[in-house]
C-alpha cells in the first residue's frame, strides 16, 4: 500500500453528495418503499476502501444533511450512518479480502442496524409510525451492493 | 485540496485519534443535537440556517420532474391547450354566477348581525407558493414550498388551495417552508359540519385521499356528503374554510362512536401551487387567540 498516496477526497465528496441526491429524489410511493439507503451503501464502500479519506465526518455530515432534508429529528440519520461507517472502518482490513458477494452479507447486516437505530430514535422521539417495508430495504441494498461498489470504485484509483 | 480534515500526507499508522474515539465524539454531538431538537428551541435558528444550505440540493432533486413538466407543457398540442382554455372559461363563468349575489348577501348578513357595513373578507393577505417537493408516504405527508421566512411566512400558518385547506406550515427556512398536510398521520384539524354545526376533529390517515373523524358520538348528525369546514377553534385556521366531504358513516351499535371517513376537497397529491394566508386580526371568523379561548372557557 502506498502510504503517500493522496486520499480520494473529492471522489468521496462527490459520491456521497450523489448518494444524498439519490436518497432524496422524489419517487412514486411503491418505489419509495423499497429504496435502499444509498448513503449507507456509499459510506460503507469508502469505509472499506479508503477509511481515511472521508473519515467519520463525511458520513455524519451526509446523515445530517439527510435529516435536514427530510425535516426529521436532527442527528438521527447522522448518528446511524456514523455508526455504520465506524463498524465498516473497524473491519475494513478483513472486508477488503472478501468478494463482493461476501461483503453484501455484511452490508445487509449494517444496513439493518442502520434502519434499527433510526427506527429506535423515531420511536423515542414520538414518530413511531413504521411500515414493514423498511425491513426490506436493507435486503435490496445488499443486492445492489456489488453494482454500487463497482460504480463507486471507478471514481478512484484503488490502492 | 483537503476537503475533509487535514491533508493526506501523514502515514497510515499515526492518523490521530482512533475510529472508535472519533465515532464516540460524533455520537455525542448527534445525541446532543437530537435532544435539543426535541426539547429545546435554540436549535430552531440553526435549522433555519441549515434549511437554506440544503435548499439548492432540494431544487436539484426536484429538477428532473420540473424539467419533465416543462417539456410536457412546451410540447402540449394546440387542441389540448384549446381544451384547457375552454374548461377554464367554463369554470370562470360558473364561479362568476356563484359570486353574483355575494355583495347582496354580505350586506344582508351585516344587517342580520346588526352591523352598519359588511365585514371585509377574513383573508387579509395571501401569497402563492410553488410546490417544490412532495412526500406522500404513509408515514409522512409533507410539501416543500418555495416561500419561506424571507416572504413573511411563519410557523403554523394556514396553507390552502382553491378547493380547500391543504395543511399548515411546519418548518420554515429563509427561502422555503415545509408544509404538513392535513392527511399526515400526525396532523389533527378541528372541523365543523357545515350543515349541522357538529364540531369534531379530523385526523390524517397517511393516505392522501382520506381523513378520519374518530370522535363523533353515534347520535350526532353527520351524513355522507356533508361538507366539513374549519371550526376556527385551533388558533391556526380561520373559521369556515372548506376541508373535506364525508364519504362514509358507519354506526356500529356496539360502539359508542361512529366510524366516519372523509375525502379532502383539495387535491392533495396533484397540487402544484398553494396559498399561504393571513387572517385579518379581530375578524369574527379569524382564528381564536389563546387569550380569547382562555377567557371564554370559564364563563360557560
Amino acid at each position: 500500500m502506498n502510504m503517500a498516496q493522496r486520499e480520494p477526497r473529492w471522489a468521496v465528496a462527490f459520491t456521497v453528495l450523489l448518494a444524498l441526491i439519490l436518497q432524496a429524489l422524489p419517487l412514486p410511493t411503491w418505489l419509495e418503499a423499497v429504496r435502499p439507503s444509498f448513503i449507507g451503501l456509499v459510506v460503507v464502500y469508502w469505509a472499506i476502501y479508503a477509511p481515511h479519506a472521508g473519515g467519520i465526518f463525511a458520513p455524519w455530515l451526509a446523515g445530517l444533511g439527510y435529516d435536514v432534508f427530510k425535516g426529521e429529528v436532527l442527528g438521527q440519520n447522522a448518528l446511524a450512518i456514523a455508526f455504520v461507517a465506524y463498524i465498516a472502518m473497524s473491519l475494513h482490513q478483513r472486508l477488503r479480502n472478501q468478494t463482493l458477494i461476501q461483503q453484501s452479507l455484511f452490508v445487509f447486516a449494517v444496513l439493518t442496524l442502520n434502519e434499527f437505530i433510526v427506527w429506535g430514535i423515531q420511536g423515542w422521539s414520538g414518530h413511531a409510525v413504521s411500515t414493514p417495508w423498511r425491513w426490506i430495504q436493507p435486503m435490496i441494498g445488499a443486492m445492489l451492493w456489488p453494482f454500487i461498489a463497482l460504480a463507486v470504485g471507478r471514481t478512484h484509483r484503488r490502492a | 485540496m483537503a476537503v475533509f480534515g487535514s491533508g493526506g500526507s501523514r502515514s497510515f499508522g499515526g492518523r490521530g485519534p482512533s475510529f472508535g474515539f472519533r465515532f464516540f465524539c460524533y455520537a455525542i454531538v448527534s445525541v446532543v443535537l437530537m435532544f435539543y431538537d426535541q426539547r429545546g428551541t435554540w436549535l430552531e435558528k440553526m435549522r433555519y440556517g441549515l434549511q437554506a444550505t440544503i435548499y439548492p440540493l432540494q431544487l436539484a432533486v426536484n429538477s428532473p420532474s420540473a424539467a419533465w413538466r416543462w417539456m410536457e407543457e412546451s410540447f402540449a398540442t394546440r387542441e389540448a391547450l384549446q381544451q384547457e382554455v375552454d374548461t377554464l372559461r367554463n369554470q370562470l363563468r360558473d364561479q362568476q354566477l356563484m359570486t353574483l349575489r355575494q355583495a347582496a348577501l354580505e350586506s344582508e348578513n351585516a344587517t342580520l348581525r346588526g352591523l352598519n357595513a359588511a365585514l371585509p373578507e377574513v383573508i387579509e393577505k395571501r401569497l402563492v407558493g410553488e410546490v417544490i417537493n412532495m412526500e406522500t408516504s404513509t408515514l409522512r405527508q409533507r410539501l416543500l414550498v418555495n416561500r419561506g421566512g424571507n416572504s413573511g411566512v411563519y410557523r403554523a400558518q394556514p396553507v390552502i388551495t382553491g378547493e380547500g385547506v391543504i395543511g399548515q406550515v411546519y418548518r420554515i427556512g429563509p427561502f422555503s417552508s415545509e408544509v404538513i398536510l392535513i392527511t399526515d398521520s400526525e396532523h389533527a384539524l378541528p372541523v365543523q359540519v357545515l350543515r349541522s354545526g357538529v364540531r369534531t376533529i379530523a385526523l390524517g390517515t397517511g393516505r392522501s385521499t382520506s381523513l378520519e373523524l374518530p370522535y363523533v358520538p353515534q347520535n350526532y348528525d353527520v351524513k355522507v356528503g356533508d361538507v366539513l369546514v374549519t371550526s376556527g377553534l385551533d388558533q391556526v385556521f380561520p373559521f369556515g374554510l372548506p376541508v373535506a366531504r364525508v364519504t362514509k358513516v358507519e354506526r356500529d351499535p356496539t360502539q359508542p362512536l361512529s366510524q366516519i371517513m372523509a375525502v379532502p376537497l383539495a387535491k392533495v397529491e396533484s397540487e402544484r401551487e398553494v396559498l399561504f394566508i393571513w387572517a385579518r386580526p379581530g375578524h369574527p371568523a379569524a382564528p381564536a387567540s389563546a387569550e380569547a379561548l382562555a377567557v371564554e372557557a370559564p364563563a360557560k
